[in-house]
């Protein structure tokens, strides 16, 4: 108990680790590899191409990452727990996982107790370090809770206990959420930053609205049959918008995840209402509206009816796609005003619209579907490149433009909470899937598989929406 | 010779109706014959025959009208179907457009003015243009250019004297391909305004030609 009160504030401050030995560094190589071996929908996609002087992915160093150990958990629902805790922490990117030999190692080493409460022989955490291990993740199921004790391997004590409750039946889509939410905060007890575990994605698949938790299982529809496109989330996680086509037109819908019931906005009632997304708020709704005169962003509130107000005055050209930057000042949005689809930024009372990504006179360039990051310092976006689209960030502060994939079609990137991952539509297998990139290192993953999937929409962190 | 063969089946088929009518009464049976041949009941008899005969004659000749007129019709049916279907082709005929672009071409232009004179002749007629693209752009950028060509096809007929109110929009943007594939000749295809019809459709007026 004490243990636990001594070392929150280190464990805030971020994880020390011990100079690694030569030995030490080739077992985290060795597991790092088995890792990437044994981790399931893990695509050996990295981009790592360079063109034009542009870096194309970073090379994932292990060595920066603190080894970490999942042990085993006893119980009917003990090996998926300990699936998915181990599954979230690799997907994090930010820890190296131990598996396979090592955890048997651990486990021998940890003993029959360390789970924080009670008392047992002290582990031998000399034999765990060997392993290239920082941090020992020790969980039992008891009840409705999974407790969970971590190790601080070199400063040989448990540094935090708690109990997470579990209220879904074992296995059921509310369990995986919450054994995710248990996954994000064991990843920020180890790193400082919280995962990203505890979100879904939503994207269209067959024209209805799907959605699929952070790690590709559960993937269901949420919307009724029919054409219906651009899905976005509410920032409390509890309520989607999307567009949806009808005989006379397209509506926005915003629909109750929990319960159902969907409500089709009236601010428009006729004409294209497309792209719609929420201020960071939950208070506003910006979508684009078009009917004679070209298309335009109008903000309406979001969960009860009123009136529409027009944002942008695109007199006759294209404006979609809207973004909000994180403080809620800011859109970003695709606009066609130029002549072709390029990026722009507006305060969102329509004011101080200015042109994003740079233009060249002759270019036959063609960027649009800007996601503003969470951090607020970079926009990811869609460019073409040889007539074929790329996913990029560009740097608010000086402009510079990052290219991030370059293998198929790339298009419509969505950031995770964490302003590190990136869900986006890739045509690199083939048919049009969902792929998830790390863009500090480089590393990617596929999310879906099967019929084709696309217009992806990363949700908030939902551990809010449990209990 | 082929009226012959026309008439023949004709008679058997009405001499079949006439016998297999269980209503009608049966022709009377002949009179009992007289001892004595009297010459008005043969005149009677060949009168009461010649008559029987007239009918039968001019109920063939009613019949035989009756099938041309049906014919006629039928014909006349099929050369307003054809034309009803021509009018409707002509209505429905799609326009099509530049990559990413949403102005109307020469070729265009004719295809629309090619509708005016129905539209004008029509004037219950309301449709519904449709703005599509192909597959290249972004999903979402289609849904607007898409509407700009919809919003293009719509501003030039109105500019023609079509009421506006008699044309709605939609948007498929690139969810409604023409046909499938990525080539240049399946874009072209597919960058298009489609029309349909949303009512007045079921008996159009064709214009004076």
């Amino acid at each position: 108990m004490n243990e636990e009160r001594g070392t929150r504030r280190r464990a805030r401050q971020g994880w020390r680790l011990t100079t690694p030995a030569v030995s030490q560094r080739l077992t985290l190589a060795l597991t790092l590899a088995l890792t990437l071996l044994s981790a399931p929908r893990l695509t050996s996609a990295q981009d790592t191409t360079f063109r034009e002087g542009v870096r194309i992915g970073l090379r994932y160093d292990p060595g920066l990452r603190p080894g970490v150990i999942v042990l085993p958990i006893a119980g009917p629902a003990g090996d998926s727990a300990v699936a998915i805790l181990q599954r979230d922490l690799d997907y994090g990117d930010r820890v190296t996982m131990i598996t396979g030999d090592g955890i048997r190692a651990a486990s021998a080493a940890i003993g029959a107790g360390g789970t924080g409460s009670g008392t047992a022989g002290t582990p031998n955490y000399k034999l765990i370090a060997s392993l290239g291990a920082a941090a020992v993740v020790r969980a039992t199921i008891t009840g409705s809770a999974l407790h969970v004790a971590l190790h601080d391997i070199s400063a040989r004590r448990i540094v935090q206990v708690h109990d997470f409750v579990l209220a879904g039946a074992p296995l059921s889509a509310e369990w995986r959420l919450e054994v995710h939410a248990a996954s994000d905060e064991i990843e920020r007890w180890i790193t400082g930053t919280r995962g990203i575990a505890a979100t879904r994605v939503l994207f269209v698949r067959d024209g209805q609205v799907w959605l699929t938790d952070s790690d590709g299982s559960g993937a269901r529809p949420v919307s009724d049959r029919g054409l219906s496109l651009s899905p976005a989330w509410h920032p409390g996680g509890r309520q989607i918008a999307y567009s949806a086509f009808g005989d006379r037109g397209t509506q926005i819908v915003v629909r109750d995840l929990a319960s159902g019931s969907a409500r089709w906005l009236s601010a428009t009632p006729g004409g294209l209402n497309v792209t719609p997304v929420f201020s960071p708020d939950g208070n506003t709704l910006v979508y684009a509206h078009g009917e004679d005169e070209g298309t335009d962003l109008v903000a309406t509130p979001a969960l009860e009816s009123g009136a529409g107000r027009r944002i942008t005055v695109g007199r006759g050209s294209d404006n979609v796609s809207p973004s909000f930057s994180p403080d809620g000042r800011r859109l970003a949005y695709t606009s066609g005003r130029s002549g072709h689809p390029e990026i722009y930024i507006t305060d969102v009372d329509g004011t101080n619209a200015d042109l994003l990504t740079p233009y060249a006179f002759g270019d036959q360039y063609y960027r649009s579907n800007p996601d503003w990051s969470p951090d607020g310092r970079v926009i990811a976006f869609q460019s073409q490149l040889n007539g074929v689209f790329q996913v990029m960030t560009i740097n608010l502060r000086d402009r510079g433009i990052r290219q991030l994939t370059s293998e198929g079609r790339n298009e419509d990137p969505s950031w995770a909470p964490d302003g590190r991952h990136l869900v986006f539509t890739s045509t690199r297998t083939g048919t049009k899937q969902l792929f998830v990139l790390d863009v500090e290192s480089g590393r990617s993953r596929q999310l879906t598989t099967g019929r084709a999937a696309r217009l992806a929409a990363w949700s908030p962190d939902l551990a809010r929406t449990l209990h | 010779m082929s009226t012959q063969r026309l008439v023949l089946p004709a008679v058997l088929l009405s001499t079949l109706v006439l016998a297999g009518c269980p209503k009608k009464p049966a022709p009377p049976p002949p009179a009992p014959a007289a001892p004595a041949v009297n010459q008005d009941s043969i005149n009677r008899e060949r009168a009461r025959r010649d008559s029987i005969d007239a009918a039968e004659r001019a109920r063939r000749d009613s019949i035989a009208a009756a099938e041309r007129v049906a014919a006629d019709a039928a014909a006349r049916r099929e050369r307003m179907a054809k034309m009803m279907a021509d009018a409707r082709n002509l209505i429905m005929a799609p326009v099509y457009f530049e990559f990413d672009r949403a102005e109307l071409s020469d070729a265009a232009r004719a295809a629309l003015d090619a509708k005016l004179p129905l539209l004008n002749a029509n004037p219950n007629l309301r449709i519904r243009a449709a703005g599509n693209t192909d597959s290249r752009g972004s999903d979402e950028y289609n849904l607007a250019l898409g509407q700009r060509r919809a919003a293009a096809v719509k501003r030039y007929l109105a500019q023609h004297g079509i009421d506006a109110a008699r044309i709605d929009l939609i948007s498929f943007g690139e969810e409604r391909p023409a046909v499938p594939g990525e080539s240049e000749d399946a874009w072209a295809k597919c960058r298009r305004a489609d029309f349909e019809i949303v009512a007045g459709g079921e008996s159009l007026v064709l214009p004076n030609q």
